[in-house]
């Protein structure tokens, strides 16, 4: 037995590779496109625009269609751009995002560390709640936040985001506090230790990781909610994408459409930020959410 | 052990006779959002909505039975049977091309490839983008003049037709094009997770076997991953029935009444046209929709778990 020992070299272009490659690279085109066409249109001039088709790169840049989207562009009621969007996304997301963590965290603390008669029941309930469609719900809690006095602020809204992402959330918790090893619990139980103070002192501490994830889902799906934005707040406090849906699909006017991609632009970057900056941590959110829900 | 005796030394005389209700107090008391969140508005709300379904409530909530007129006027309403069709044709070509493209991503960046984590990242990012992002992009990309038939035609072939969004007949498919772009990248990740959770070994027997790598997947490997296709399934099924704010940013359910969806037809009815009663009916048929899509979902994870 002569000839070459080992294993056969692999090479590096075989025809599998070329398939394999291509395949990845002529889809990636499809889901990059949509991007590109967005930055390249938002530094396009209008007449340059009607000159040119979408994909064509622009021949001189101009920053004047952010500028305008920022701070000029009509919504039918004011045209103060969607800085007024922004703000507003702003002062729900921060108080929703709070709320929201601060609740489902305890909650899901208590699910797996204080079990009381029934809570395995409420919990069950609130998973399967995860399921209803939302639509179902949206008129009888319109009641209950005017019976509060609190439909159409921003109060409310904060409200309803803390309850719709409390399923996703607690179970997010829940799962991440039942994997931390009894002992621990119990060892703090013997020094004497409450409820608060092991949540405060052991597990909250423990748990920074999970409260990231929670903060990337739900600062990316507060965010991007339309549904309760438009149906919860008055005009004047609609949330960006409401407003952004408002300033392209109005119907005076001349369409401008390098306007209207840079306004698209603007309010789809917080949560493209977020996606890059975050990496492998936002998988884990969305694994986190889907796999187990 | 010894552990646990010193709690039950330490815990039982410091604490008395220990009161039903008043024993883990703390923790009832945090988990208080908890059970009112389950109790009055995942359960009460729903309950409220299909009990006002069967009422003549327009402007306001009234309490007048009428059996089940609103949901005869639903099913005689052609704006209704619109949506229906429309959710049924984006829903079957969502579902199995979701799917297909979700595994067939997954199976390719799990060859072993270089940069699997830059396509990776290709793939998911559409999905960090909320649907008025996604559905405003494409109605540009999608325009007649500007895009994609501009584009084409630009080239030479000045017959070339491709409209959807204006086009009554394929609007849903318009739609469905930004559907897949936001949505399958989800579905890869949950397929890729699958896929890394099968042994190794699976694949070097198929090997020693002489089955080929695209029938070992088909034969041995999809079949290993009935788990993660019936969750995926869910999820996809769960999104469609929800999908409202795409449609609101692409189309608004034009041309017409062409590209209608049932959450839109909930909408319109309790919000804007003051007729309560017909938004009940119609989310009530949502729910339906969910529930039986979830029957045999919960059905098989029991029957997973108790065969252990």
């Amino acid at each position: 037995m002569t000839g070459p020992r080992g294993p056969k070299p692999k090479r590096r272009f075989s025809r599998n590779n070329i398939f394999i490659y291509g395949t990845l690279l002529l889809v990636s085109i499809y889901y990059l496109l949509p991007l590109y066409v967005m930055v390249v249109t938002s530094l396009k001039g209008m007449p340059e625009i009607r000159l040119g088709n979408v994909f064509s790169p622009p021949v001189e840049i101009t920053f004047e269609p952010w500028v305008k989207a920022w701070s000029q562009a009509c919504t039918g009621i004011n045209c103060d751009g969607l800085s007024r969007g922004f703000w507003n996304s702003v002062r729900i997301l921060i108080p929703s995002v709070t709320l929201s963590i601060a609740v489902a965290s305890v909650n899901g603390y208590a699910l797996s560390n204080w079990k009381f008669k029934g809570s395995e029941v409420f919990f069950n309930i609130l998973i399967l709640g995860a399921f209803i469609p939302y639509q179902i719900m949206l008129y009888p809690i319109v009641i209950l936040l005017r019976e509060l006095g609190l439909y159409g602020g921003l109060t409310g809204l904060v409200m309803v985001h803390t309850v719709f992402g409390m399923p996703i959330l607690t179970l997010l918790f829940r799962n991440y506090f039942s994997s931390i090893p009894d002992e621990l619990f119990k060892a703090a139980r013997v020094d004497g230790a409450g409820f608060w103070r092991i949540y405060f002192k052991i597990m909250m501490p423990m748990a920074l990781p999970i409260f990231v994830v929670a903060i990337i889902l739900q600062v990316t799906g507060i965010w991007n909610d339309f549904l309760f934005g438009v149906i919860y707040t008055k005009p004047d406090l609609y949330p960006m994408t409401v407003q952004l849906n408002n300033i392209v699909n109005s119907v005076q006017g001349v369409k401008e459409y390098n306007v209207n991609m840079a306004a698209t632009l603007l309010t789809g970057l917080v949560p493209l930020v977020i996606y890059f900056a975050s990496g492998k941590l936002f998988v884990r959110g969305i694994a986190a959410g889907a796999v187990k829900g | 052990m010894s552990v646990v005796d010193h709690r039950t030394a330490i815990a039982g005389p410091a604490k008395g006779k220990p009161n039903r209700l008043t024993k883990n107090l703390s923790s009832k008391v945090a988990a208080i959002p908890m059970i009112l969140t389950a109790l009055v508005v995942f359960v009460g709300c729903t309950i409220w909505t299909i009990v006002y379904s069967f009422t003549s409530s327009r402007l306001l909530p009234k309490g007048n039975f009428v059996g089940l007129d609103q949901y005869e006027r639903l099913w005689g309403s052609s704006r209704w049977l619109i949506s229906i069709s429309n959710l049924m044709w984006y829903g079957v070509c969502s579902l199995v091309l979701t799917l297909v493209i979700g595994f067939t991503l997954a199976a390719l960046l799990d060859r072993k490839i270089r940069f699997e984590n830059t396509f990776r990242s290709i793939f998911l990012f559409p999905f960090a983008l909320s649907f008025i992002v996604t559905g405003l992009v494409w109605q540009w990309i999608l325009n007649p003049d500007y895009g994609l038939q501009g584009v084409v035609r630009s080239w030479g072939w000045e017959s070339f037709s491709f409209d959807p969004l204006y086009n009554p007949d394929i609007v849903i498919f318009g739609i469905l094009i930004a559907g897949i772009w936001q949505g399958s990248g989800l579905i890869m990740c949950i397929m890729l997770a699958g896929l890394r959770g099968i042994d190794e070994d699976i694949w070097k027997a198929a090997r020693v076997d002489g089955i080929g790598t695209v029938k070992t997947y088909l034969v041995v490997i999809i079949p290993m991953m009935r788990p993660v296709f019936v969750t995926s399934l869910v999820l996809i099924a769960a999104g469609i029935i929800k999908l409202y704010d795409l449609v609101v940013a692409q189309t608004s359910g034009g041309p017409g009444l062409s590209s209608q969806v049932p959450a839109m037809y909930v909408y319109d009815y309790m919000f804007k046209a003051q007729n309560l009663g017909q938004g009940f009916a119609a989310s009530t048929m949502m729910l339906l929709s969910v529930v039986i899509i979830l029957i045999p979902y919960i059905y098989l994870q029991f029957k997973g778990t108790s065969r252990g």
